[in-house]
């Protein structure tokens, strides 16, 4: 179908060990710069997407500090790391109806503290002390709750389909390919296999460069409609399919949701909305919190049968020079980490032809994905050059 | 995660205590059946299901039946016996009361009655642990008023 809006700014604070700052002013820079991209400005916004993890300043109150007046869309967001694409589906299906004209979708967050490891960190449990059942797993030593659920679902699939480290870390390896050539990439050398191999456990199966970097920062999107688009200051990278896919896990034997994801479903629904075939696509953005989403989201998508996701990454076809460029921008493993914003800020940048030295030729079709959960929440978004 | 880590160092030899879960309403039922030496799990009164009582680490008791959503629910005890479903090792100190303990096992434990449950597994070398292997529960006193339930291979 034709696509009716259209990402028409996109705004990048700097990112990674950037100290000193509020949640705040990352989240405003960052919109101020996507609408100076898009040749808009603060008074032609009519609907904010607030999306933080878990952070106390993306909340509602965030329109008052930043001083945004008369919005007819107005919402704090999340399904964790898939928010991202659900707030481009939202803010359309808000323009579409007519109820919004200029939506800003908005991600940041200041998880890094100097002189603070990250595994002291908010993202790593160290204050998730909890009455009850819910502090059980502490008394196990269970911290860093994402490192350990993603561990658990790794070795699952090791075990099942006989996945090895040489294949996790051609993803990592491909993906820091990519980040050399990325001015924003928090990573700055190169990395070979045996490297990767040496790092060290952080919860085996993980090794450390298994698992993303944390970043302070913000990114901005603006969505319009499309006919808006083609009028304002960017190529319009045009939003051509949604799909959501939240399987859901009873902590039950009839399932295996470590290994069973809703990419599948949620790739589907967005391809089928874009009219287009999985082989059609150029480009992907992966959301990858760890190698391992990487794997299995690209085997949930169809790109190889279950359990094959393995055999097919080893060769290096995701990186630099690769038949299937994947993580252009190096992604969460060597670039920044901003949620589902990471995936979809490269994803815009491709789109538009604008990699520089990373590039893709063809740019017509990206799919970025979203994962949020331990492999429970996931967002597709079908971006195009072609509103058709 | 950035490659630079907290170094753990300790000026005395006391270690700081590790984390002791504190009962409230919601959870006392399997709490003192832990004490009894019963691995307390929520059952479905209307299809008989069994559930984890909670959904993860952030969530509240379960508040219907997963299964067929019925709001009748009650506390029923698992027969304790179990295989293990998957495992990590830790490797790195989030907490400095487990620090000499690294490397240590966080383990998913698949009971008989259907139901996953996190762990960790005893009496077994990191380097012996298999998935499929047979579990039962044992429970470790951490004070006079806390056990915890934990695995140890099958006799």
């Amino acid at each position: 179908m034709t696509a009716t809006s259209a990402i028409a700014g996109l705004g990048m604070t700097e990112m990674g060990k950037v100290y000193g700052r509020t949640i705040s002013d990352f989240a405003g820079e960052a919109i101020a710069l996507a609408l100076e991209d898009a040749g808009l400005t603060a008074s032609d916004v009519d609907g904010l997407l607030v999306n933080g993890n878990g952070s106390v300043e993306m909340v509602p109150t965030l329109q008052m500090s930043l001083g945004l007046e008369d919005l007819t869309l107005m919402n704090v967001m999340s399904a964790f790391g898939s928010t991202a694409g659900t707030m481009l589906q939202y803010a359309t299906a808000a323009i579409e109806a007519g109820q919004a004209n200029v939506v800003a979708c908005v991600y940041a967050d200041a998880p890094l503290s100097e002189g603070v490891s990250s595994s002291q960190g908010r993202y790593s449990g160290g204050s998730f002390m909890f009455e009850g059942l819910a502090g059980l797993p502490f008394s196990y030593g269970a911290y860093a709750p994402a490192n350990t659920s993603y561990a658990l679902a790794l070795r699952r699939h090791m075990h099942l389909f006989g996945t090895t480290h040489d294949q996790l870390g051609a993803i990592a390896v491909g993906q820091r390919r990519w980040a050399l050539m990325n001015p924003r990439a928090q990573m700055k050398k190169p990395l070979t296999l045996a490297e990767y191999h040496a790092s060290r456990w952080i919860i085996e199966p993980l090794h450390l460069l298994d698992c993303c970097l944390v970043s302070n920062g913000g990114v901005a999107v603006i969505v319009t409609s499309a006919e808006r688009a083609r009028s304002l200051r960017q190529p319009p990278v045009y939003l051509r399919g949604f799909g959501q896919g939240a399987p859901g896990d009873r902590q039950r034997a009839e399932r295996e949701p470590a290994v069973h994801t809703g990419a599948k479903r949620s790739g589907e629904l967005a391809l089928k909305m874009a009219g287009v075939k999985l082989g059609e696509v150029d480009v992907l953005e992966i959301y990858d919190c760890y190698t391992y989403t990487v794997l299995v989201t690209l085997e949930d998508y169809g790109f190889c049968a279950k359990g094959e996701g393995g055999a097919f990454v080893e060769d290096g076809k995701l990186g630099p020079g690769g038949s299937l460029p994947t993580n252009t921008g190096g992604g969460q493993l060597s670039s920044y980490y901003m949620w589902g914003f990471t995936p979809l800020s490269e994803g815009v940048i491709q789109a538009r032809g604008q990699g520089g030295m990373r590039q893709v030729p063809k740019h017509d079709l990206v799919l970025v994905s979203g994962n949020g959960g331990t492999l429970n929440y996931h967002s597709t978004t079908i971006l195009s050059t072609h509103a058709t | 995660m950035p490659p630079e880590e907290t170094a753990i160092t300790s000026t005395t030899d006391a270690l700081p205590a590790k984390p002791i879960p504190v009962v409230d309403e919601a959870s006392r039922p399997f709490f003192d059946g832990a004490l009894q030496g019963l691995l307390m799990l929520r059952r479905c009164c209307s299809c008989g299901t069994f559930m984890w009582p909670v959904a993860g680490i952030r969530t509240p008791l379960r508040p219907r039946c997963v299964e067929c959503f019925s709001g009748d629910l009650e506390w029923a005890p698992s027969s304790g016996k179990g295989t293990l479903y998957s495992f990590a090792i830790m490797h790195q100190v989030y907490d400095p009361a487990f620090a000499a303990e690294i490397p240590y096992n966080i383990s998913l434990i698949e009971l008989e009655e259907g139901v996953r449950m996190t762990c960790t597994v005893v009496d077994c070398a990191n380097d012996e642990l298999r998935i499929g292997m047979p579990l039962e529960v044992i429970f470790e006193k951490l004070s006079d008023d806390i056990a915890i339930p934990k695995f140890k291979p099958s006799a």
